[in-house]
């Protein structure tokens, strides 16, 4: 199909190193990866005619912590710029619908997650209803551990299903450069750990890292001028679910990742790869039946979440993984999937091709 | 190119306060958005998507609360969005939203930015939650000490705009602040907080939400109640420091004015526009932001606000709703005065209503004078004729 100048395309990205800490602030982590995904689409700061980032006050530790940020574009002259307290990945949305209203044909979308100031398990209980479920410390294993059993309780899955998503993308973390942890573990080794919160075991999950990376799109033939093969977005969109787990009908599986695949146009077309963020390994049995993808797509060939895990930035690092896929890996068709929330609560579904 | 025209068809905003405890934050920003619907007379399933902004999470102690908002908001199994860009995070809010529109993605959008500052302590959350903190007013006293110093302005201007946003905010129902009876006198005699600013001419701390629906075209037209057209949005931000900026008249805010003045046509932004909503929580921020959006010509601002040409019945109102200085719910500031503006265009503002309002401009800003966002409504598509 030729594109139009209503078609947008990734032109270059970038990531940081994935850490368990890193001793840089945030706009010291994001100053070498925006100029890495400008200097790849072969631009220069001044002509990015947009900006947004995704990024979250409570993982600095401090209010307004974007706001430092700033200094990483290089933002003099002022810039027009945006911010999302939301995954990187939703930061690429927005910056997909400015550059559809057609004033600007360039945009740069980032994420940053500093996770390493905090403890999950305390810092994940204020993200709930702050009258009902904070107070109860409902911390995102406890919930993540009543989705499994749920799952379990189904006779949807087994543990040693859940084993061996684990051990495959752990094993797949070990070609992946940029992933923070990787390791050859059995299914056997795996069932052998105790429960952190039963039946999560600690291999269920996600590693804490400390991590950005940056996204340059470009509309229309702006593409074409800046990038061999770009990869068009032609498909994106975002659900949402209510935020108490008791609300939702049925946990064990994901109605607005459905609703998301559907507006993004999943069914169009074969799906060469996929690329789920599943913050615990069994979520991404969860979302791969939600998504109705067939056995012939590779989901997770770079270890996905569980390779690293810099929230705010993992959803982003799914839409990069399955670019280079197509931009690098000759595939044709590809999907990029980013989660928020407790129990998987919201869902973003973003189809990338090349050209024939 | 998609660009499709964007009509605000629906307003709505919670009576605001210092401690509205008859609320949780759900209640807070559905009461806010039910309005909202009923002014556009839509009910919760005719929106396709929900944007959400507020300022830091810090504030309530609730981390992205838009996730514990979702089916408050009826966002079930729809597109949630959420915005922070600091203080300008309630006009950014309102610009996303009508950008959800104007690209053609959706047809109806709900844009809603709130604060429950009752919940938490803003002055510990604006200080970055660490130090005992300056506050906003002490980060911004030494960049108005300045201002008059350059423009030789007479002290009593901030004690006039502090009079004039609260006899204006006296005749909005909504209002946080309602200070009648308020005079000079009183402000001056007001206790000094961050010289030159007292008491009464700094900003109240509230809780309240303000929720905007915007349509199509074809809704725009089919609304029952006249709409306000999008004319412009612009968001302009710059590095809060850096020895090449000046905090006191930023270049960010040149910019971002100059683009709506440039997307609307408008030459003459004194004469063209029929009146402004700026976000103003310390007085001597009005005549600032005339001189950074260039109503005024460079030191003259001031005069602007003492010959009473900002007031309600001057050539050039600002502030018609009774501003920041009458209720300020940090995040939802900014959709206040984006809403306010577009009230004006549809003659919906009653008792603050600027007679034949056609083309109106609206402001906020965030962090270290840094963030920019505007928008320019009018009563139709092409309010200046051209």
């Amino acid at each position: 199909m030729p594109r139009t100048e209503n078609d947008i395309a990734i032109v270059g990205f970038a990531q940081s190193p994935m850490l368990r800490r890193s001793e840089h602030t945030e706009a010291e982590m994001m100053l070498p990866t925006v100029q890495g995904a400008i200097k790849m689409a072969g631009l220069n700061k001044e002509d990015i005619g947009f900006t947004v980032s995704g990024s979250c006050d409570y993982l600095s530790g401090r209010a307004f912590s974007f706001v430092a940020n700033v200094d990483a574009y290089g933002a003099w002259p002022p810039i027009s710029e945006s911010h999302v307290e939301m995954d990187g990945a939703w930061a690429l949305y927005e910056a997909f619908v400015h550059l559809l209203l057609g004033h600007v044909d360039t945009a740069l979308a980032a994420g940053v997650g500093k996770n390493s100031n905090s403890d999950p398990t305390t810092l994940y209980t204020i993200e709930v209803d702050p009258y009902y479920l904070t107070p109860l410390g409902a911390d995102p294993w406890s919930l993540a551990a009543l989705q499994y059993r749920a799952l379990l309780d189904a006779g949807k899955v087994t543990e040693r299903d859940v084993a061996e998503v684990v051990a495959r993308n752990l094993a797949n973390a070990k070609d992946n450069i940029n992933a923070q942890v990787s390791a050859d573990l059995s299914v056997d080794e795996i069932l052998a750990q105790p429960y952190v919160r039963n039946p999560l075991r600690k291999s269920d999950l996600p590693p804490v890292t400390d991590g950005c990376a940056a996204v340059v799109l470009a509309r229309g033939k702006k593409a074409y001028d800046l990038c061999e093969r770009p990869v068009w977005i032609t498909g994106i969109d975002h659900r949402v679910e209510p935020h108490l787990p008791t609300l939702r009908r049925d946990l064990t599986v994901s109605e607005s990742t459905r609703l998301a695949a559907e507006g993004a146009g999943v069914h169009n077309g074969p799906i060469d790869v996929a690329e789920i963020y599943a913050p615990f390994s069994f979520q991404e049995l969860i979302i791969r039946e939600s998504l109705g993808l067939s056995d012939d797509t590779v989901v997770n060939a770079s270890g996905g979440a569980q390779g690293a895990n810099p929230v705010m930035v993992t959803g982003l690092l799914r839409i990069i993984e399955a670019a280079k896929a197509i931009m690098e890996g000759g595939k044709n068709r590809a999907l990029a999937h980013a989660t928020s929330g407790p129990c998987l609560q919201q869902n973003l579904v973003c189809i990338l091709e090349g050209d024939e | 190119m998609s660009s499709q025209p964007v009509a605000v068809v629906g307003i709505g905003q919670t009576h605001h306060k210092k401690r509205r405890a008859d609320v949780s934050i759900a209640g807070l920003v559905r009461e806010a958005a039910q309005r909202a619907l009923e002014d556009a007379n839509m009910d919760w399933g005719d929106i396709d998507a929900v944007v959400l902004g507020k300022a830091p999470d810090l504030f309530e102690g609730v981390m992205k609360p838009e996730m514990y908002l979702a089916d408050a908001l009826g966002a079930t199994g729809k597109p949630m969005f959420r915005v922070h860009t600091a203080g300008s995070v309630g006009g950014s809010t309102g610009i996303v939203g009508s950008h959800l529109v104007e690209s053609g993605r959706h047809k109806r959008v709900l844009s809603v930015a709130f604060e429950k500052q009752s919940e938490g302590n803003a002055q510990f959350a604006l200080g970055g939650g660490k130090s005992g903190s300056i506050g906003a007013g002490g980060a911004f006293a030494p960049f108005i000490r300045a201002y008059i110093r350059r423009s030789g302005a007479p002290e009593d201007i901030g004690w006039k705009v502090a009079v004039k946003d609260r006899l204006n905010g006296a005749k909005n129902p909504y209002a946080h602040l309602k200070l009648a009876d308020i005079t000079i006198e009183k402000v001056k005699e007001s206790p000094m907080m961050w010289d030159p600013l007292h008491f009464l001419e700094s900003c109240p701390s509230s809780d309240g939400a303000c929720a905007v629906v915007f349509t199509d075209e074809e809704g725009g037209k089919a609304a029952s109640k006249p709409p306000a057209w999008v004319l412009a949005t612009s968001m302009r931000s710059e590095p809060g420091w850096f020895a090449g900026r000046d905090a006191v008249d930023p270049r960010a805010a040149h910019d971002c004015s100059a683009d709506i003045y440039k997307q609307v046509g408008v030459t003459n932004p004194r004469e063209q526009i029929d009146c402004a909503e700026l976000y103003v929580p310390f007085s001597w921020y009005e005549p600032m932001w005339l001189e950074a959006h260039d109503i005024a010509a460079p030191g003259e601002g001031w005069k602007m606000t003492d010959s009473g040409a900002t007031a309600l019945g001057g050539d050039f109102p600002v502030n018609m709703s009774g501003g920041v200085l009458s209720s300020n719910p940090i995040g939802a500031s900014g959709l206040l005065r984006f809403a306010e503006a577009a009230l004006q265009v549809r003659g919906l503002a009653g008792e603050h209503q600027v007679d034949g309002a056609k083309l109106a401009i609206a402001q906020a800003y965030g962090a270290n004078a840094q963030f920019f966002a505007m928008w320019a409504v009018g009563s139709s598509l092409d309010p200046l004729g051209s």
